[in-house]
């Protein structure tokens, strides 16, 4: 790409629209922020980010070996993302080993199992977009699938969004007034495996736990209201998304990257400038000039 | 043996057991509490208090022993919103992001729909709740700031709106202030008079003569139970906190 050719903003934007992959990447790639940032405000407040890690990294075997025997993707994913939560609390229950010290040798385990199978099974896997995510280079079947899985996760969380919402805050009070906290820990930790896996298609699974935590995180910085929380949390994902996908495309740098560091980005000037919450206190400072 | 009628009983727990992966938390627990009865349960950190509200609430389940709440199972009670439970203040999360109203709402989750759509009678109720605990002003306040009180007013009009006839008040004067400590003891003698039945544990002597008819030492297990005029002795007290003088504990008598 000439660089010249972006002296307006105009055909800056819409000059990379003219390419079909780039169109179907900024949509996947919004589609999948959206998920994941919907899901990212009950990780935050639920103080699950070292899960959404240990998961994220846990789906990579299951990559592997789905790819290998023809199934969807998606598939091999969940099994082995919800396979690793289920070991991670049989071995905590079973043992005296400290719970994070149990996470990180669980999904490390889990991701090396990945590592191996990949050198072992000769195929077209292509080590390098699972790890980085390929949001340029996506296929027809993925769109699909992608589609499909974030559709049900979102229906998910809608129906279920005010009492995963207490699931988060109180769950002693949810218990006591007869809400299955069970059915929503693993419905939370079921729609968390999803999001990982059409996550990881437009980050990677190294960077994919951004995705399900840094929108979160910006947005409870930004408001005090849990639905405004979501809101923001979904909108800074994509637009971070949008940006990332923009900024690759002109410097031709690393699409996933470029996505979680355009959300690290929102995040720390929600850090700094937030209101209420932010270094500078921006309230505050305007206050007194009344 | 002797039949007894447990609909009298609000609370009808027999030699109940809890234990955390083999880690014995409370053994051969009873207590039986009636419909008006305030009682408080006094014991030392780690004595299995928190433990026997989650054994009433069903967050935990009990390894042996029974539980009856108005005649019935655990699980129904949960299903019929009968026991409310109001938690201390450092069992939440006060940075989450969620005002008093959603709050107190919290309470009637269990009455509405699947997708908790408040009815008109919700909305009524955690306004009469919110009325109730003197919060008409602070509808919107993020919890997170409200003071130690005014938080746990809240969670009191939580329980007030859920219309529950048990309530379960973990250290309910624990950091509060003034006006709190007194509007909650006028709470409590409506609740009483509305039938209600209270349990609350509290580290404070004089909360206990105060206002409970009845009192449950325990540690780990029940050290004595009955009227609190005859258990609530310096022995009992003693023998609770694993052999330490009251005087010592909450300061000499008056």
């Amino acid at each position: 790409m000439e660089l010249c050719s972006f002296l307006t903003l105009d055909s800056f934007i819409t000059e990379p629209l003219t390419h079909d992959f780039m169109r179907k990447a900024l949509l996947m790639s919004s589609l999948v922020a959206a998920v994941c940032g919907f899901l990212s405000s009950y990780l935050t407040l639920k103080g699950w980010a070292l899960m959404g890690d240990a998961v994220s990294h846990s789906v990579m075997p299951g990559v592997v070996v789905a790819y290998a025997l023809g199934l969807p993707f998606s598939l091999g994913a969940f099994i082995f993302g919800v396979g690793s939560v289920a070991l991670i609390g049989f071995i905590k229950q079973k043992s005296r080993v400290k719970e994070d010290t149990v996470i990180g040798l669980v999904f490390t385990g889990f991701f090396a199992l990945g590592i191996v199978l990949v050198s072992k099974i000769k195929s077209n896997i292509d080590l390098h977009s699972i790890l980085f995510g390929s949001p340029l280079g996506i296929s027809l079947s993925d769109v699909k699938q992608t589609i499909f899985i974030s559709l049900l996760v979102v229906i998910l969380l809608s129906i279920f969004r005010k009492d995963l919402m207490l699931y988060c805050f109180d769950p002693r009070h949810a218990k006591t007034v007869g809400i299955n906290v069970l059915f929503l820990h693993y419905l939370l930790l079921t729609c968390l495996s999803l999001a990982a896996v059409v996550g990881l298609q437009s980050v990677g699974i190294i960077l994919v736990v951004a995705m399900l935590i840094t929108p979160g995180a910006t947005a409870y910085l930004l408001t005090d209201k849990f639905d405004n929380m979501t809101i923001i949390s979904v909108l800074s994902a994509i637009i971070s998304s949008l940006i990332g996908i923009y900024i690759s495309f002109w410097f031709d740098l690393e699409t996933g990257g470029s996505i979680v560091l355009a959300q690290t980005f929102i995040f720390l000037f929600a850090f700094l400038f937030a209101p209420r919450y932010g270094i500078f206190k921006l309230k505050k400072f305007f206050a007194g000039y009344k | 043996m002797e039949s007894i009628n447990y609909q009298n009983f609000r609370i009808d727990a027999e030699n109940i057991c809890v234990d955390y992966n083999g880690k014995v938390a409370l053994y051969d627990a009873n207590l039986r509490l009636k419909p008006g009865q305030i009682c408080g349960l006094v014991g030392m950190n780690g004595a299995g208090k928190t433990t026997f509200f989650n054994a009433l609430t069903g967050f935990v389940n009990i390894s042996k022993g029974k539980i009856r709440i108005n005649g019935e199972s655990v699980r129904s009670a949960q299903k019929d919103q009968t026991i409310a439970y109001v938690p201390q203040n450092e069992g939440i999360d006060s940075q989450f992001p969620i005002n008093v109203w959603d709050v107190v709402m919290m309470g009637r989750y269990g009455s509405m729909n699947i997708f908790r759509c408040p009815r008109e009678s919700d909305v009524q109720a955690v306004k009469d709740a919110i009325e109730r605990v003197d919060l008409t002003d602070h509808l919107s306040t993020p919890i997170g700031n409200l003071s130690g009180g005014q938080r746990k007013r809240t969670f009191l009009a939580r329980a007030i709106a859920q219309r529950a006839s048990i309530l379960l008040l973990d250290e309910p004067f624990s950091g509060v202030d003034i006006r709190t400590e007194k509007l909650i003891s006028e709470l409590f003698i409506q609740f009483k008079n509305e039938g209600k039945t209270i349990l609350l544990s509290t580290h404070d002597m004089i909360h206990v003569r105060e206002f409970c008819d009845l009192v449950l030492l325990i540690n780990k297990t029940v050290v004595a139970y009955g009227e609190t005029s005859e258990v609530f002795t310096p022995e009992n007290i003693t023998t609770t906190f694993g052999g330490i003088s009251p005087d010592f504990l909450f300061g000499p008598e008056s």
